[in-house]
């Protein structure tokens, strides 16, 4: 069981991993592994904690649903398992402010969160325009060959490689 | 008959399983390394290529098994519906987020439960905000720009007018390639 132990493995091992569990996903729950709706519930969730019910009438909240549902639950799982992963090889840390960013930007806090922070508006956003994320659409929908999926997920890697190379080439 | 318990477990099942799925892929992502900053953005700086290893390797691996189920009749595919307007403007508003942060949806999952406090605090409250500003806008980009250019739930086999196998031997062997290529590269 030393596998279990390892701080990182091989990622053709991962990705294999990853393609067999999303067999399995189809197969057993009928759902395809994917993220970021849930937390477009989640905000929702917690307007609605402020707001009232008029919130859940929003008519994107009538197509997504304000409620916990598998993937809810895929997504508290991965905190979970990553969580696990790390402890078991040791990996674990609190840390707020990762090596690289630490080498050209210094170990602030506040300009890494606050950079983090705009980084997910954009992201949260995104997601929803492209009505996907990275699994969503970069794994499961590339997997069974859908076109938007395919597009989504290059223009992920179009619109990441050029605003990291402004970021460490150009700023940092 | 079912009882109301019976009811309740029936309802509670798929949160089970999404949670036993959730695990799996937590644990995996976190033994790749992609709970990981330095390797997300380390991607997009074109010097670590552990990402899309990861990502090409499962995308053959999973094209490969759902479309044998497929054939089999074991499963039903589910593509998304798309447009010009969604997948390309969306894409890329995501792919600079995506490097902002250099965390996605799941991996940021995947980086709270390793411990990374900049994900926690900065990323997830900044992924929640980013979410409730579609949910407002959205009746507005639904009726315009997200309708530009709609194609449907079309997936590369019916836009070819190709049988399923037809693509994805051939995507498989191009990803294959890719990455044999990668790794003689030194990548």
């Amino acid at each position: 069981m030393d596998f279990l132990t390892q701080t990182r493995w091989s990622p053709y091992a991962v990705g294999i991993g990853i393609g067999i569990l999303s067999w399995l996903s189809f197969l057993i729950s009928r759902h395809p592994i994917a993220c970021s709706t849930t937390f477009a519930k989640i905000s929702g969730m917690i307007e609605r904690l402020f707001r009232g019910d008029k919130v859940a009438a929003k008519p994107y909240y009538q197509k997504i649903k304000l409620v916990v549902d598998w993937q809810y639950m895929l997504v508290v799982g991965i905190v979970i398992g990553s969580f696990i992963s790390a402890l078991l090889s040791g990996d674990f840390q609190w840390q707020w402010v990762p090596p690289i960013w630490d080498a050209s930007f210094g170990g602030g806090v506040i300009p890494r969160v606050v950079v983090a922070l705009i980084g997910g508006v954009f992201i949260g956003f995104g997601a929803r325009w492209a009505d996907g994320c990275t699994s969503g659409h970069g794994i499961s929908g590339t997997l069974q060959l859908a076109v938007s999926s395919w597009i989504s997920a290059l223009c992920f890697f179009i619109g990441g490689i050029l605003a990291a190379h402004v970021i460490y080439r150009a700023i940092g | 008959m079912k009882t109301a318990m019976g009811v309740q477990k029936q309802n509670r099942a798929p949160l089970l399983q999404g949670l036993a799925f959730g695990l799996v892929f937590g644990f995996l992502l976190q033994k790749g390394g992609a709970t990981k900053y330095d390797v997300i953005i380390g991607q997009f700086l074109l010097t670590d290529f552990t990402i899309v290893k990861i990502m090409l390797s499962a995308v053959a691996i999973g094209m490969i098994g759902i479309h044998a189920m497929k054939t089999l009749g074991w499963v039903k595919l589910s593509p998304k519906s798309g447009s010009a307007g969604m997948n390309i403007i969306g894409g890329l508003i995501f792919g600079v987020g995506f490097a902002l942060l250099g965390y996605c949806p799941g991996t940021i999952a995947g980086a709270i439960g390793n411990g990374y406090l900049d994900a926690l605090v900065g990323g997830l409250a900044g992924i929640l905000i980013g979410s409730g500003i579609f949910a407002a806008l959205y009746p507005q980009l639904s009726q315009g720009i997200l309708k530009k250019g709609y194609f449907g739930d079309l997936t590369l086999p019916r836009l070819l007018k190709l049988g399923d196998w037809v693509v994805v031997i051939p995507v498989a062997l191009c990803i294959f390639l890719l990455l044999c290529w990668l790794e003689q590269a030194g990548l």
